[in-house]
């Protein structure tokens, strides 16, 4: 090594050099901008294209109403309060339904990834659970548990509880091998080995299927809510629907079905997107973190 | 250093192998990878182990990490859980440079503030002091090197009970580039005067085997067997020597 030249002093000039320049583009304001324009955008020319067809007259009243005329309804919710209520309902149910269903698809995800026979036995039905429409259960829940919430969280359950377990068990197979093997040589066991190294692993691919068991689970419990309706399972989104059906009012069922995609909508990008965005920051996946 | 050590007579290796084979599969379409290989490793003595492709150098060091089981023979070791950097840094990418690091100590059970402490301290050793808090994926590959190289440490560091302290390498430096990997010998070389642990290096670079070896083993290929060894320590002219080795040794796989 060259006198003239500090021991040590190589490296960091080489560090210095290789280090990934991260560069954060605009100001807070701008980046928020961008992202919250185009979908507000894209909602302002759906709604005016809606006006516009309504305004032309292609359909009698009773089969398009005016987006005022759906503004309305929401409104009156808003105002009488009641929409308080059909919120409480259905979402503290999805979240309850779904919480089982994390319970639930957890152990049955691990189980898949990590015992060859439970893979090879359960795996392809559990797969096959996953794209059997869960709206095909209601029949038979209401003749086992009656028309009662347990019908309606059997629903969710056998909606949700698939698509967690897959997205596992699929976060858990796209672990590159190298992880578990050098944590075994740092001394993992069996089971530190999933807690350390695996699970956290796998995290990202369970998130996805996260999200896809969240989308599941409200989905199954709208149509359970808009089959099974009776008094004693009070009134959420899926009955506020069926009930404007009922009463021949489109603008009603408009209401509804708006209500019931925003609160689909909004639990994703407040919870899951955010969510999945921090870990996938963390492991300098930013190139698909939106 | 090491010349005082050998001359204790109760001093034991880290590792010694005994006759060692290993063998894939079974019957006609069984690969022999390491056949009768006996091989031992002096407290603090640094030992390259050189062949081509196919000679089982890899192999061979996941025998002695625990990671695969010899076929034949046995492989006795005195040391500590051995540490192992392998090819790629595989750093843990949801952990910082330091959670890296820390890794080891936490699936040991050491208390948090004792392996914060433990961690600063071997990252100042690999040159990364004040860089902790970084993600693998903002360092550069020579830096994720070096983590995995403190990582590997912490992993032996957790189970100090005065045994002689092992660390095996595999091609560490050769997804690198030129000048990083040139940094990086020397930096190898200078951890392991400060640790006096010893070290057992995978390579198939002649060059590379004689500037930090002290002993270069020649293995062959298909089977894996100790060929030739050569003390390389202040004998920079070995290098035409050993290539001449082990281009013949190569060279008989032709036919």
């Amino acid at each position: 090594m060259p006198l003239d030249v500090q021991e040590g002093s190589v490296e960091a000039g080489l560090d210095a050099l290789d280090t990934p320049v991260n560069i954060t583009e605009g100001s807070r304001v701008r980046r928020i901008a961008a992202r919250v324009l185009p979908p507000i955008g894209a909602i302002v020319v759906l709604v005016a294209i809606w006006q516009a067809l309504w305004a032309a007259a292609f359909w009698p009243e009773f089969k398009l109403p005016a987006p005022a005329a759906v503004w309305s309804q929401i409104w009156q919710l808003v105002t009488s309060g009641d929409i308080a209520e059909l919120f409480w309902v259905s979402v503290h149910r999805a979240v309850i339904g779904f919480a089982i269903s994390l319970v639930i698809a957890v152990p049955l995800g691990l189980a898949i990834a990590n015992i060859t026979v439970v893979r090879r036995g359960i795996g392809p039905l559990v797969s096959g659970l996953q794209s059997l429409p869960s709206v095909a259960w209601v029949p038979a829940a209401i003749l086992w548990f009656g028309l009662n919430d347990r019908a309606i969280y059997w629903v969710v359950l056998l909606g949700a509880v698939p698509s967690i377990a897959n997205g596992l068990v699929s976060g858990l197979d796209q672990v590159p091998p190298i992880l578990p093997r050098v944590g075994k040589a740092l001394g993992a066991g069996r089971f530190g080995g999933i807690r350390y190294i695996l699970l956290p692993a796998a995290l990202p691919g369970f998130l996805g299927g996260l999200k896809q068991g969240w989308a599941f689970s409200w989905r199954s419990l709208m149509a359970a809510e808009l089959i099974a309706t009776s008094p004693e399972l009070g009134e959420g989104l899926g009955q506020y629907l069926h009930n404007g059906m009922s009463l021949s009012d489109i603008s009603m069922v408009f209401a509804g079905i708006v209500l019931i995609f925003v609160v689909g909508v909004g639990i994703e990008l407040l919870v899951f997107r955010p969510l999945e965005n921090t870990v996938l920051r963390a492991r300098g996946l930013t190139a698909s973190a939106r | 250093m090491t010349a005082t050590i050998e001359t204790l007579p109760d001093v034991l290796s880290p590792v010694r192998f005994h006759q060692v084979g290993k063998t894939f599969g079974t019957g006609r379409k069984s690969v022999v990878a390491l056949d009768g290989v006996d091989l031992e490793v002096e407290p603090g003595e640094f030992v390259c182990l050189l062949g081509a492709s196919g000679c089982g150098k890899t192999t061979l060091l996941n025998l002695v990490a625990g990671l695969d089981q010899p076929t034949a023979g046995r492989i006795e070791l005195n040391s500590s859980r051995p540490a192992v950097v392998f090819q790629e840094p595989a750093l843990m990418p949801w952990l910082t440079a330091a959670g890296n690091v820390e890794l080891p100590l936490r699936m040991a059970g050491v208390p948090k503030s004792q392996r914060r402490a433990k961690a600063a301290e071997l990252l100042e050793l690999v040159r990364l002091a004040g860089l902790g808090d970084k993600r693998p994926h903002e360092l550069s590959g020579g830096m994720r090197q070096r983590v995995a190289l403190a990582r590997a440490l912490a992993s032996t560091a957790d189970s100090t009970d005065g045994k002689p302290a092992l660390l095996l390498m595999d091609e560490p430096f050769s997804a690198l580039d030129a000048i990083t990997r040139d940094v990086l010998q020397g930096e190898l070389l200078r951890i392991w005067r400060a640790t006096g642990t010893a070290i057992l290096f995978v390579t198939h670079d002649v060059r590379e085997a004689v500037r930090l070896g002290q002993r270069v083993v020649l293995l062959s290929s298909r089977p894996g067997r100790v060929v030739q060894e050569w003390d390389v320590e202040d004998a920079p002219g070995a290098v035409d020597e050993i290539n001449t080795a082990l281009r013949k040794v190569i060279s008989s796989h032709a036919a």
